[in-house]
């Protein structure tokens, strides 16, 4: 069976020919479309690495089925940068030490990005932990991760004000 | 994984046809599924996918005051759903209390009903197991079983049901509906799944083809909103299944109880609605001796299934624990770490 989906990925449309319905969506993403920022860490939807947003979400790329979201809005950690200019959500963990060996940090990134448009933590530590459990880090950056998350809530609902005001 | 067809339909009864088709499938979120898959536990030979089948997503307010949810609603959207978390507090929380934000933005109410246990030797192809490979045996029974039921198991089978949103759902005589090959049929929540005997295979009520379209709670479950919690006690705060959970919705006039509804989580192969607990506190003052006796007569005839003897107190202690909670009131906002145990006093009350 050969099945042809369409998608957009970081505000580009790509055209796939899968010649197997079992890919996943985070497979695709880094065998076919090179994109290997996404990280595959446990495959079972358990770590949160391969976190990315479709159509605003935040999801598990692993448990996803690529064919079942033909015509998706995809958005990668490769896609969040403005050229050189980082992604508050990037500068506040370099500012924050949110990581150490950096392998989980794309899901982390992706993942706070998706908790703060979901905007039900607010500044509360313990509601961005809860938020952010389904990211986990075998170095332990924890602390680091839940400021930079804050840190950047904060600039971003400031920068959200100015535009409005 | 093994391969598969994939069909994707336009309309329930073309869904319907596809999956009532020998190995098929229905495909959701893919959540629990695609983990099986991978794990080579489920092997359909065709997924049929409901993700773009029209008119189930959609969270409907009925003109008797009670609320159709669509099965292809996500657990999130319904979780974050001002009008239906104001009216069904409990069931709000226990959502939350589920999985990890990523997850719950992809499950879907139809799929968390039909999840499957999260018992390792079911997942463990190499491992004997009665609801995998009907006949094989279990391994669970001799295995680490600490986590297994205590109510309702059997000697082939002692899985639990590990879904959070159907206790409360229980508690609250929710309503499955489902299209099959027949048409349209309803069935309550307390009767889609069944209890192991002599056959774990066989899950739920469900015929080859029958697809769950919505889940509908009456009216009536709005009354609780005031007196309604959901608590879940797992071995880390966030992101694990219960070890046991509770829910538990009172309506209470002039601390008279006057209704009550009582449901556990993580006892059983279903959610565990405590009907004898209810009668016990139906016009009592709400206090910890009447809460205790009620928790007493819920887990009467509990046993252990292998080394979880202690699961059976802390069922009690859970139930009381939910019962006081939810007689002080459903808090405003749901705690920072919903359904926990161990979250601080909750703030202001909530006026339903």
């Amino acid at each position: 069976m050969n099945f042809s989906i369409s998608l957009t990925v970081n505000g580009v449309r790509r055209d796939v020919a899968l010649d197997d319905p079992r890919v996943t969506l985070l497979d695709l993403l880094r065998e076919r479309l090179h994109l290997t920022g996404t990280k595959k860490g446990c495959d079972r939807g358990q770590c949160g690495a391969c976190t990315v947003l479709v159509d605003g979400r935040r999801i598990n790329s692993c448990l996803a089925l690529a064919i079942s979201h033909d015509g998706a809005d995809v958005l990668t950690i490769e896609g969040v940068a403005r050229g050189d200019q980082l992604h508050p959500v990037q500068a506040a963990f370099i500012a924050h030490d949110g990581l150490q060996c950096g392998f989980c940090t794309p899901g982390q990134i992706m993942s706070a990005i998706g908790l703060i448009s979901e905007a039900q933590a607010g500044d509360d530590p313990e509601r961005v932990r809860e938020g952010m459990s389904g990211n986990l880090c075998r170095c332990g950056a924890y602390a680091g991760i839940t400021g930079a998350v804050l840190d950047a809530q904060h600039s971003l609902v400031a920068a959200n004000q100015r535009r409005s005001a | 994984m093994k391969t598969f067809d994939y069909v994707r339909p336009a309309t329930i009864s073309d869904a319907v046809a596809a999956a009532a088709e020998p190995g098929a499938a229905y495909l959701a979120a893919g959540t629990n599924l695609l983990d099986l898959m991978k794990g080579g536990i489920s092997r359909p030979d065709r997924l049929v996918d409901v993700t773009r089948l029209p008119g189930l997503d959609r969270i409907e307010q009925l003109p008797d005051g009670g609320v159709r949810i669509g099965a292809m609603v996500r657990n999130a959207d319904l979780a974050y759903d001002a009008l239906f978390a104001k009216s069904f507090p409990a069931v709000a929380e226990a959502l939350l209390s589920g999985a990890s934000a990523q997850l719950r933005n992809a499950a879907t109410v139809g799929g968390n009903l039909l999840q499957r246990t999260r018992c390792g030797y079911f997942y463990d192809v190499a491992s004997a197991c009665n609801k995998r490979e009907p006949g094989t045996g279990c391994d669970a029974r001799s295995g680490e079983n600490r986590l297994h039921a205590v109510l309702g198991w059997s000697e082939a089978c002692i899985a639990t049901h590990p879904s959070d949103f159907c206790v409360p759902l229980v508690a609250l005589d929710a309503v499955v509906e489902i299209e099959g090959k027949a048409g349209r049929r309803e069935v309550a929540l307390e009767a889609l799944h069944h209890l192991p005997g002599e056959t774990p295979e066989r899950e739920t009520v469900l015929e080859p083809g029958d697809l769950i379209v919505a889940v509908r709670l009456p009216a009536e479950a709005g009354a609780f909103a005031g007196h309604a919690r959901y608590l879940k006690l797992r071995e880390r705060t966030s992101y694990a299944f219960a070890v046991v959970s509770a829910a538990a919705a009172l309506r209470i006039e002039q601390g008279t109880i006057r209704q009550a509804r009582l449901a556990l989580g993580g006892v059983a192969a279903k959610p565990w609605r405590a009907r004898a607990a209810e009668q016990i506190l139906l016009g009592a003052s709400a206090g910890p001796a009447v809460f205790r006796r009620a928790a007493e007569a819920a887990l009467a005839d509990a046993k252990p299934s292998g080394d979880n003897q202690f699961k059976i107190e802390l069922a009690r202690r859970i139930l009381v624990r939910t019962l006081t909670l939810a007689a002080a009131g459903t808090p405003k906002r749901i705690a920072a770490l919903p359904a926990s145990p161990f979250a601080p006093a909750s703030g202001a009350l909530h006026h339903a």
